[in-house]
């Protein structure tokens, strides 16, 4: 199975990467720009009987820093 | 009386243990015990921990990360827990907030660069068995050389270690984003010091300063008067 893990900084919390790159793109001439915030996206392939509890373990122990980042795991659609 | 018996902590990558295990001799007399990270086990009847600066894992995923988790932690863990002083610099202040020792992150530097020159810095706190040869409120200058070192933590946490006495030092003036100004943060137990600035590399005055001498000398002193 297949599993996307989406690392990013919490809200309130300064990225000075995505500042940059704003300042980059408005740089460009590109109008409009509210914000850029720069995450990280982590592809897993795992056993297909890996429960949510053992994701949520694998993000807080060490992919995700909790004192800064937010997590999201995203899983394939069952159908 | 035994030498003061200190173990210097080499992970993959890092690159200050050389500089720790000369500044541990040269004020110590007795040269410190040096350990892989892959050890499981720590040598017994430690005085000190020392984890050395540096890009320890490449800083794969971030700065510290990696390390944390590294079979030699849970024994830096346990000590600690047992009271035996750990010193983190740089790398290793990351390492130890990662490994949830130490309040707090270290961040990329809010100006994106890799900072690489001499800092001022407070003294904040000297009541601690890292900082009691500094006078209180002391300016020292220390080199710092760091691209993660941008110091957060929540208002609440960063109330609680001020309130606490738990801020060692701070850098006179902006220098990488740190919120307040933090350059070093002890645990609640006062035992583990995490700094960005490097005291190891201000021991000798043709090498840019002594100021980072009287920190080595706080700990064996208190080693030698316990």
């Amino acid at each position: 199975m297949k599993v996307r893990v989406h690392v990013n900084l919490k809200p309130g919390v300064l990225d000075p990467q995505g500042r940059a790159v704003h300042h980059a793109l408005e740089g460009l001439g590109f109008k409009g720009l509210e914000d850029v915030r720069i995450g990280r996206l982590v592809e897993l392939d795992v056993a297909d009987d890996t429960s949510d509890e053992v994701l949520d373990e694998m993000c807080r122990k060490l992919l995700a820093n909790m004192v800064i980042e937010n997590y999201k795991i995203e899983k394939p659609e069952t159908v | 009386m035994g030498g003061f018996r200190a173990a210097v902590i080499t992970f993959p990558g890092s690159n200050c243990d050389r500089d720790m295990a000369v500044a541990l001799e040269m004020i110590s007399g007795t040269a410190p015990i040096r350990v892989w990270h892959g050890d499981a086990d720590l040598p017994d009847r430690l005085d000190f921990i020392a984890l050395p600066g540096g890009f320890s894992y490449g800083d794969y995923l971030r700065s510290g990360a990696m390390a944390a988790n590294s079979p030699i932690m849970r024994a830096v863990k346990k000590a600690a827990e047992r009271g035996v002083p750990v010193l983190g610099v740089c790398n290793g202040f990351q390492i130890l907030t990662e490994s949830g020792m130490l309040p707090g992150a270290l961040m990329r530097n809010r100006g994106q660069t890799f900072i690489c020159r001499t800092a001022s810095l407070t003294v904040e706190n000297n009541q601690t068995l890292f900082t009691s040869g500094y006078e209180a409120g002391a300016a020292i200058h220390i080199p710092v050389a760091h691209h993660d070192g941008n110091f957060f933590a929540d208002e609440e946490t960063l109330d609680r270690i001020e309130g606490d006495g738990r801020v060692a030092f701070r850098y006179n003036g902006a220098c990488n984003g740190s919120q307040r100004d933090i350059a070093g943060v002890l645990n609640a137990a006062g035992n583990v010091l995490g700094m960005m600035p490097h005291p190891e590399r201000a021991i000798d005055a043709d090498h840019g300063g002594v100021d980072g001498k009287a920190l080595f000398e706080s700990a064996v002193n208190t080693f030698v008067g316990a």
